[in-house]
Formats: C-alpha cells, structure tokens, sequence
C-alpha cells in the first residue's frame, strides 16, 4: 500500500441459516440429502406464503432465533431481548413481495467482536450488529428475457457486520476466515461460498494517514470466495489511491468484482441508491426472548475455534501454528481428532502402551504433521473440503503407525497420502504396490554401509579423525544406494558403529 | 331461473335468520339444495351489482353435501356444523382456492388464489355454502364503494345511493337479501360504515380475533375481518366460528374462539350499564336526523336502566390524520407486490419498455386514481427525512389514542355514538372529494387504531327512510358484552321485531 494512506475496511457478511425450514413458512431450507436448494426443480420449492401470494402472512421460525443467538453468543454480543422485524421496500424482480423482512433499529445481537491473528499479530474485530432476515430468489437472465427462480426466497439468513474496523486486506481475509469457522463449528450454516451460503460485501475506503476523517467509501458486492475478497480489497484500495493522488473524488458507489479480470466495476451509484423506507413490520408481532433460552442456548454451545486451538495446543502439545491450521476448519479439525483419537484407542505397538496423554502428544505430534503438510496441500490443490476426498481418518492412523514403526519413511508416507487422496486404497496396499516399505532389517542394511565405507575412504577417515558432522554424508550416500527406502533412524546408529569400530 | 317462491320466502320472516333457515331444515320445510339454488338465482337476476363472481359449482357441492348430512342425521347438528347449509356471500379481498379473487382491482382481474382465506375454510368447515364474492371499493381504499374498477354497488333500498364502503357488496347484498350472511374486512370503518348505510349489523372484532390470513392486505395493523348479517345472533354466530387462534396469522391472539352466541341466550341486563358517550362525537356535523336517532337511542338505554356518562377522547381530533398516514403507509408496503413480475397485470405493450423502471411505471399504471394517492402519500410518509415528521409521529399520537381509551374505559362499559355524520348520499355525490369522503371515517376509525371491538347496529332511519347505525365500542376481548348491548339495542330500537330495519325497508323484494 501507499504510504501516505491507509485503508478502512468493513465487511458485511450473510450467512444462510441451516435451518430445515425457510423462515416464515414451511418450504425448506436446505434439502434433507445436503444437495443445495439452487439445484432443486425450479420453483418447486415454494409455497403461497414464499412467492408472496396476496393476503398471506409470515410466521417466524423459531430456530432461526436460536440460531442468531448462537452467532451472537459466539462472537460476544449483546443478546437483545426484545426484537421488531422490519420491512425493507425496494422493487426487484426477485422479491416477490416488494420487500424484505429484515431488522432494523432493534437487531437480535450488537456490540461484540472477533479476535483475529495476523502477522502483526493477535487483535480484535468489532463486530456491529447481527440481524435476522429472508433471503430473495435469483434472477436468471436469458437471451433478451429474464426469469425468476423463487426456490432461494425465504431462506433464512443472519446478516454480520463488522465495524470499520481492518486496514488490510489481510486482516478482512482473517476475519472472515474466523467468521467462516465460527458459523460451521455452530453448525449454524453450511458454509459453502460457491453455493453462496456464506456471502461477503466489502466497504472499502481509503484517507491519508493518520487521518480522522474516513473517506467516501465504495462497496463491493457478491465476492464468493475468502481469496477473491482479499483481492479485491487490494484492487479497491489501490484504485482508490490512485484516484485521489491524481486529485480526484471517490464516489459512493456499489462496484461489482469481476474475478477474471481482477478488478471492480461500478454497479449502481448513490444518486440511484435506494430509500429502503423501513418501518416495522405488522404482520409479525414483536419478539421478545426469554432470557433463560438465551442462558441454555449458551449452555450449549460447541466448543469454539478459539477454545479449540487452545485445547489443541495445551493438552496435546501442538505448536501455535499447527493449531491454528487445523482448527481454521471444522472439517480439518474433526478429521485430526478422529484420526488421533483412532490412534489412541488402538496403539500401534508396546513402545506406545505409555497410554494417556503423553501417548496422546505423540501421536498428536505426528498426525499433525501430516495434516497441516501433506493433507492441507492437497486440501488448497484440489479446492474442495476434507470430506470430498475419499481420504479418512483410518487412512492417517494407519500411516502413523506404519511411520512410527519404522516401516515407512516420512516422505513415502506423504506419497501415500497423495495416492489415497484420489483411490482411497487401504494404506498396506498402496505401499506395497508402489514398493515404498521402509528397510529396517539389520542384516540388509549392514552389506550396503560396508560397500559405501569402503568407497569413501578418505571421508571414513575424516569422520574418525573428529569430523562427526560428515555422518550424514554416510547416511546420504547409503539412502541413495537403497533407493531412498532405508530406514533413517536405524541407519545413523548403524553407520556410527561401523566407522568407529 | 327465476325463483321458486323466493320472495315469498324472503319476504316473509320465517326464513331471514339462520336460526330459522335451520329449524325450516329439520322441519324439511326446506333444503340446503334448493336454498342455495334460490339465492344463486336472486344474485343472478340482482342488479344491485353486489356480486362480482358467483361460484355455482363448489355452492352447490356444499348444498349437497349439507342436504347430505341432513339426510344421514335428520336434523341439523348445531354444535358441529352451526352454519349448516347457509348460503354466504365473500368479499373479494378473502380467497378461496381456484376462485377468482379481484380486490375490486384491475391489477388481480386474472388472480386466481391457489388457497384459501382461514375465516372462509373455517366457515365452509361449519357447513357455510359460499355463493360468490362481493364488490368493494379497489383494495379496500373507499366509503362508497365507488372504487372498485368493475363499477359502483346500489344501495338495496335506494338504488340512485351508495352502499357505503369499502364491503359494499357484503352490505347491499346482505341488505337486499342476496345472501343470508356475507363477510367483509374493516380497515377504517369499511365493515360497520356500509351496515350503517344498508340498515344490517356489522361487526369488527377485536384486531387479531380473526386469522388475516387469506384476506388481501390493505393495512396490516388495522385490518380485520368481520361479519355483516341482519340479525345481531347470527353476526355472534358467524364471530364465533371463525374467531380463535390461527398458526398461519402471527397477530391472531393465542384465544379460543367467542362464544357469543351462547351468552346471547340469556337477556342482556342494562341495568347499571355504563354507557360513555364522548362529547368529541356530538360536536356538530351530524346530520339531524342522525342525531335525532343517535339521542333517541340513548334516552331508550336510559329508560333501560343504563347510565349515560359523558366522558372525553382528547386525540379523536387527530383520528383520521393519523389513520390516512398509518393506512396509506403500510398500504404503500403492501401493494408492492403488484409490480407485474409475479402478480399485476401487464400492460399488453409491455415489451416497448426500455428498461426495468420503465415495466414498473406500465404496470402500476393499472391501479385505480384512489389507490395511487394513497400509495403516493405512504411512500411519502414513509420516506426518509419524512417518516419521523409522519409515520413515527403518527404512531405516537395513535399510542395516545389508546391511552385515550384507556382511560375512558376505567369508567364506562362501552362507548357509543353513531357510526357516520350521515345516511347514505347520493352515487356520485362525493366522488370528486376525497378529502369529505374521508371525514365519513371520523367514527369509526378510533376502534381500528385502537384495536377494539366495535359494531353497527342498525337504530332508526331517516327522513327519506335511509337507515341510521348506532355504534358500539367496549374494551378488547369484550366481544361477548358487546353483542349483548347491541342486541338489546337491536331489538328495542332495530323494529322491535328483532329483525331491524328489514322490516321497515324493502328488503328481500328483488
């Protein structure tokens, strides 16, 4: 960036509640079988009161209070008792009743935050408000007409908005990631950005630094990937640099991302932005909350991203780092913790009977390191979550075990992986069939260093006359002989006994 | 088809309330098939121009499957089917599945509702044969009925006058005996304003007695609908089938149904009543016969044993402008969703817009002049920079107007007055002048900011034998107390007979 400005980033995020029903009639929500509302028969998921029938009435579920107030209680806010729906006017074709019923002066959650990590390290994102509201159905524009497919309208959603609150593109990537995590560990939404149930609109605007004052701001809508919504940001804030270096004016404007191009476009400016002329809405009366639901609702709340890395790295020993890979996803996270917990239950020889937590560290330790290398790889490679891949929690187990007994090496366990990724062959077949097994027999291994000591008589010498560090040279040149399937550990030992003997 | 004997039968007191259709049944002086056939016809060959649509059909499958009923049981079996075989008629802002429902409007002229309003499910439920739906003034925007886009209803009695508004069709068909009952909805007064006119009970419930749902939105917190009947038994009768907690309408009140046809059966006692009467009602205006009838009535509660006591409703003053921002807003919200894309009607040239702006402005070109200007104002009103000076302020004061209330009824059992300034004028007469038009409201519409109970019960009429309604208020949930002061002013003042100005008007001659 600049340095004679800085940026003020705020994000508005609209989650899809994952609610069987939409919120104010019986249609569904998701379906039953997890395939995406979108891609049900179109229109065959509506009802009188979701197609905005005249005289019908909404009537509110009441799990998509319970679930605002999740997310409300997972990111610290202030749970308002009494709550007023609103309707929010604008004419568009996808909104069948020519408005939404939203919230507006009295939302169900405000005043909380999310703590982010960055490079710069640890800090707190305010968060604003949260409030219920429906979603609309989708235009779908054909040559020279559009139709309308109201499947979508009705869905429930939490709108999240932050405070103006990140100044790089960084610190909005990690809050959304937060965001992101927070949700799907609520198991409030499922999360999925393609699909548009986690959706982002950014505001972006930028002023001199040091700067009181914030400038006008531009905000960019429909980004559908945590990726796109960093570069975005950065095209935004450059744009507007640029701008006003060369002594122009920033717009109020929406701008459209367009991510093949990398840039943003403008949508609509603000002479044309809407008077949404809220008021409450009187076909709903207002809700007031028992305090006590609220108390049980926290009761029960699943263990969180934040209490969840703790955990991770206080009882079983897992770097800051690590942790915070694995507990970005809930996905990833349940995955670790099965394939340790598999591990646990069934050790996988004598040396690890030790049981209980230190056994738990161990192989904490090593399942860990597969998941944040290999498996994270292959995770960001493919663009898909862990649970696409037809690799398991029983697949890790037994790859440790194979790696902790010395029969296969660390790198030819990463292959393996890699294979099971896309087979999902049980891990004793694959390395047999790719020939990986680890040589950890004396008797084999002994012949080769002989033959490697007596090529390099100079550097035995070496090695004995104090050069210690030309051990690894040894173990080098006997990998290379064995086609990299020695057995690293023993090797050293063995190499060390023959040069001193 | 002309009828057989009907206006022999109509004309005649035997067959005018439900009651006694019922007891024709089980004597088999009647059935439900030939009944139902009857009033078919005499909707037919009406010309008051009550009825925009008769549903023949499903009638008179629900005339058979009654006659059904009372072939299998001999007798009608009141307490699971009270409405037995009762031919009603429905305004056309309730809907009913695959029954045209128009709201009086252009804009729905080919909506067909794929399901149908609770208060009529319940109705048909109870046994009711539903013989068509009713004019009204367009979305219910109207005291005259001269609104609607299918042309103005005639008065039953005087055909060169309005019916009243906006369920003019329930009224002048009810009036003219074209049905035995009929529903209509009450915004500002549009139930009890037009049973003032037509000489017939009207009855708005108390706001969320009834399920709204199915009932096209003009106003969402004051709608409600309500019966209009000749008798004030058979309006209790109908408020008590229909009334009780709906899970499809939020703001129904978690109730069970009235049941204010049982405490009708015992005589009302008026000894002791308190009776408000607000001075802000007799301040000048009425008519003088109006007034005349209206003291008239109250001398006769007197005589009765009822206390007058004078008492005050500071914030009526701001009634009306407070209900012509509240209304217009909500009313502005709601008529959204006749935009063209879902519901509306396009205009046939739809294609030679240029952009998505220019198909809104074709397509809402089609409401009538009445329901632009109210949709123009509650956009104003709502609209920011102005919602604080209008629809917030008006949402105080109408908080006042209940305290108003409140207060009043600390001292009193109920508050009367009359419902309008005047009988029903001349067709025409006030359709250029909205704004007088609107002050036809000032009586009526209190109740609905309020949310109370209120009634017309017809009480005398006037020089030219027009029908003059008296107007009864009592706190909410007080249906019950209600019903029973206005059937004792039904049948003290009403024609004595019981059955009110029927009697006295032509009413049932075709």
């Amino acid at each position: 960036m600049h340095p004679e400005f800085e940026a003020v980033i705020g994000l508005e995020v609209h989650c899809q509640l994952s609610t069987d029903t939409k919120i104010f009639c019986g249609c569904r929500a998701r379906m039953p079988d997890g395939t995406s509302i979108a891609d049900v028969e179109v229109n065959s998921n509506t009802c009188p009161v979701c197609t905005g029938h005249p005289g019908t009435l909404p009537v509110l579920n009441g799990k998509v209070v319970e679930y605002a107030i999740k997310a409300g209680l997972a990111t610290h806010c202030r749970i308002n008792l009494h709550n007023v729906f609103s309707r929010k006017n604008y004419f568009y074709p996808d909104l069948p009743k020519g408005y939404q019923i939203s919230q507006f002066d009295k939302p169900i959650c405000e005043h909380g935050y999310l703590e982010i990590e960055t490079k710069a390290g640890a800090r707190k994102v305010e968060i604003q408000r949260i409030h219920m509201e429906e979603d609309a159905g989708k235009n779908v524009h054909m040559a020279g007409f559009s139709l309308v497919n109201l499947n979508r309208a009705g869905v429930p959603l939490i709108e999240i908005v932050s405070g103006p609150d990140m100044k790089t593109s960084e610190e909005a990537g990690a809050y959304l990631r937060g965001l992101h995590a927070i949700v799907t560990y609520l198991g409030i939404c499922d999360g999925n950005m393609q699909d548009g149930n986690f959706r982002c609109d950014a505001n972006v605007s930028v002023m001199p630094k040091g700067a009181t004052q914030l400038g006008t701001r531009a905000e960019i809508k429909n980004v559908n990937s945590f990726r796109f919504v960093e570069k975005a940001i950065d095209y935004e804030i450059a744009r507007q640099i640029e701008i006003v270096k060369s002594g122009g004016k920033i717009v109020q404007e929406t701008r459209n991302y367009d991510s093949d191009k990398n840039i943003t476009v403008s949508m609509r400016s603000k002479e044309e932005a809407h008077d949404y002329r809220y008021f409450p809405e009187p076909d709903l009366t207002p809700l007031n909350i028992d305090p006590a639901l609220v108390e049980q609702i926290r009761a029960t709340l699943p263990e969180l991203p934040e209490q969840r890395r703790n955990r991770l790295i206080h009882e079983l020993g897992l770097s800051v780092y690590d942790a915070g890979v694995l507990t970005g996803s809930k996905a990833l996270v349940e995955f670790f913790e099965k394939g340790v917990g598999i591990l646990v239950s069934a050790p996988s020889d004598s040396r690890n009977q030790m049981g209980g937590q230190a056994a738990a560290k161990q192989y904490a330790k090593s399942v860990a390191n597969l998941m944040t290398g290999e498996v994270a790889r292959l995770v960001n490679e493919s663009g898909t979550e862990i649970g696409a891949s037809k690799l398991t929690p029983t697949h890790i187990a037994d790859v440790v075990r194979l790696v902790q007994a010395g029969l296969i090496s660390s790198t030819a366990a990463k292959q393996v992986i890699s294979t099971i990724w896309k087979t999902g062959d049980a891990v004793a077949v694959i390395v047999k069939s790719e020939g990986l097994e680890q040589v950890s027999d004396t008797s084999a291994l002994e012949p080769v260093i002989d033959r490697v000591i007596a090529a390099f008589p100079g550097q035995a010498a070496d090695f004995r006359g104090g050069k210690d560090k030309l051990l690894g040279f040894f173990v080098g040149q006997v990998m290379k002989e064995m086609g990299g399937k020695a057995n690293p550990g023993m090797l050293g030992d063995l190499i060390k006994k023959k040069l001193t003997a | 088809m002309l009828p057989r004997n009907l206006n022999e039968k109509l004309s005649t007191e035997k067959f005018r309330t439900i009651r006694e259709i019922h007891d024709a049944f089980d004597k088999k002086l009647l059935s439900p098939v030939e009944l139902t056939r009857d009033y078919l016809a005499a909707a037919q060959a009406s010309e008051t121009g009550a009825y925009l649509l008769l549903c023949e059909e499903r009638a008179m499958e629900q005339a058979k499957a009654a006659d059904q009923v009372l072939a299998r049981e001999g007798k009608v079996p009141r307490d699971r089917l009270p409405l037995l075989g009762i031919p009603l008629g429905i305004k056309d802002n309730l809907t009913m599945d695959g029954v045209r429902t128009t709201c009086g409007s252009k804009m729905l002229e080919n909506y067909i509702p794929p399901y149908t309003a609770t208060c009529v499910e319940r109705l048909e439920k109870a046994g009711a044969v539903s013989l068509g739906k009713l004019s009204m003034d367009e979305f219910a925007m109207g005291g005259s009925n001269e609104n609607s886009a299918f042309g103005p209803v005639k008065h039953p009695t005087h055909p060169d006058r309005v019916p009243g508004g906006s369920s003019g069709g329930s009224a002048s068909a009810v009036g003219a005996g074209l049905c035995v009952g009929s529903l209509g909805s009450d915004t500002g007064g549009s139930i009890r304003l037009p049973a003032s006119y037509c000489g017939v009970v009207g009855v708005k419930p108390t706001y969320g007695r009834i399920s709204r749902y199915g009932l096209v939105a003009f106003a969402s917190s004051l709608d409600q609908v309500g019966p209009l009947t000749r008798t004030v038994e058979d309006a209790a009768l109908l408020m008590d089938v229909m009334s009780g907690f709906d899970p499809m309408d939020s703001t129904t009140v978690p109730m069970p149904a009235t049941r204010s046809f049982q405490a009708l059966q015992k005589p009302a006692d008026l000894k002791g009543l308190r009776v408000g009467i607000p001075k802000e009602y007799f301040i000048g205006g009425l008519e003088p016969d109006v007034e005349k009838a209206i003291q008239t009535s109250l001398r006769w509660l007197e005589s009765q044993g009822a206390k007058l006591v004078p008492i005050s409703l500071p914030h009526t003053q701001y009634a009306v402008a407070i209900y012509y921002i509240v209304a217009v807003s909500e009313a502005s919200s709601n008529l959204a969703r006749f935009d063209g894309v879902r519901f509306g009607v396009r205009p046939k040239d739809i294609t030679e817009v240029k952009d998505l702006t220019g198909f809104y402005e074709a397509v809402r070109n089609g409401f009538g002049a009445e329901v632009k200007r109210r949709i123009i104002l509650g956009t104003f009103a709502l609209s920011s920079g102005y919602a604080e000076a209008y629809y917030k302020r008006a949402c105080q004061v109408r908080r006042q107007t209940k305290q108003d209330f409140d207060l009043a009824f600390q001292d009193v059992d109920v508050i009367v007055g009359p419902v309008s300034p005047t009988t029903a004028f001349k067709l025409g007469e006030k359709a250029s002048d909205p704004l007088r038009m609107y002050l036809n409201d000032i009586f009526t519409i209190p109740a609905n900011l309020v949310g109370l109970p209120s009634m017309s019960v017809p009480c005398g009429v006037d020089s030219k034998g027009l029908p003059i309604g008296f107007h009864l208020m009592t706190p909410l949930f007080q249906e019950d107390r209600m019903f029973s002061v206005g059937q004792a002013v039904f049948q003290g003042l009403g024609g004595g007979s019981g059955y009110g100005l029927a009697q006295g008007s032509n009413v049932g001659r075709l």
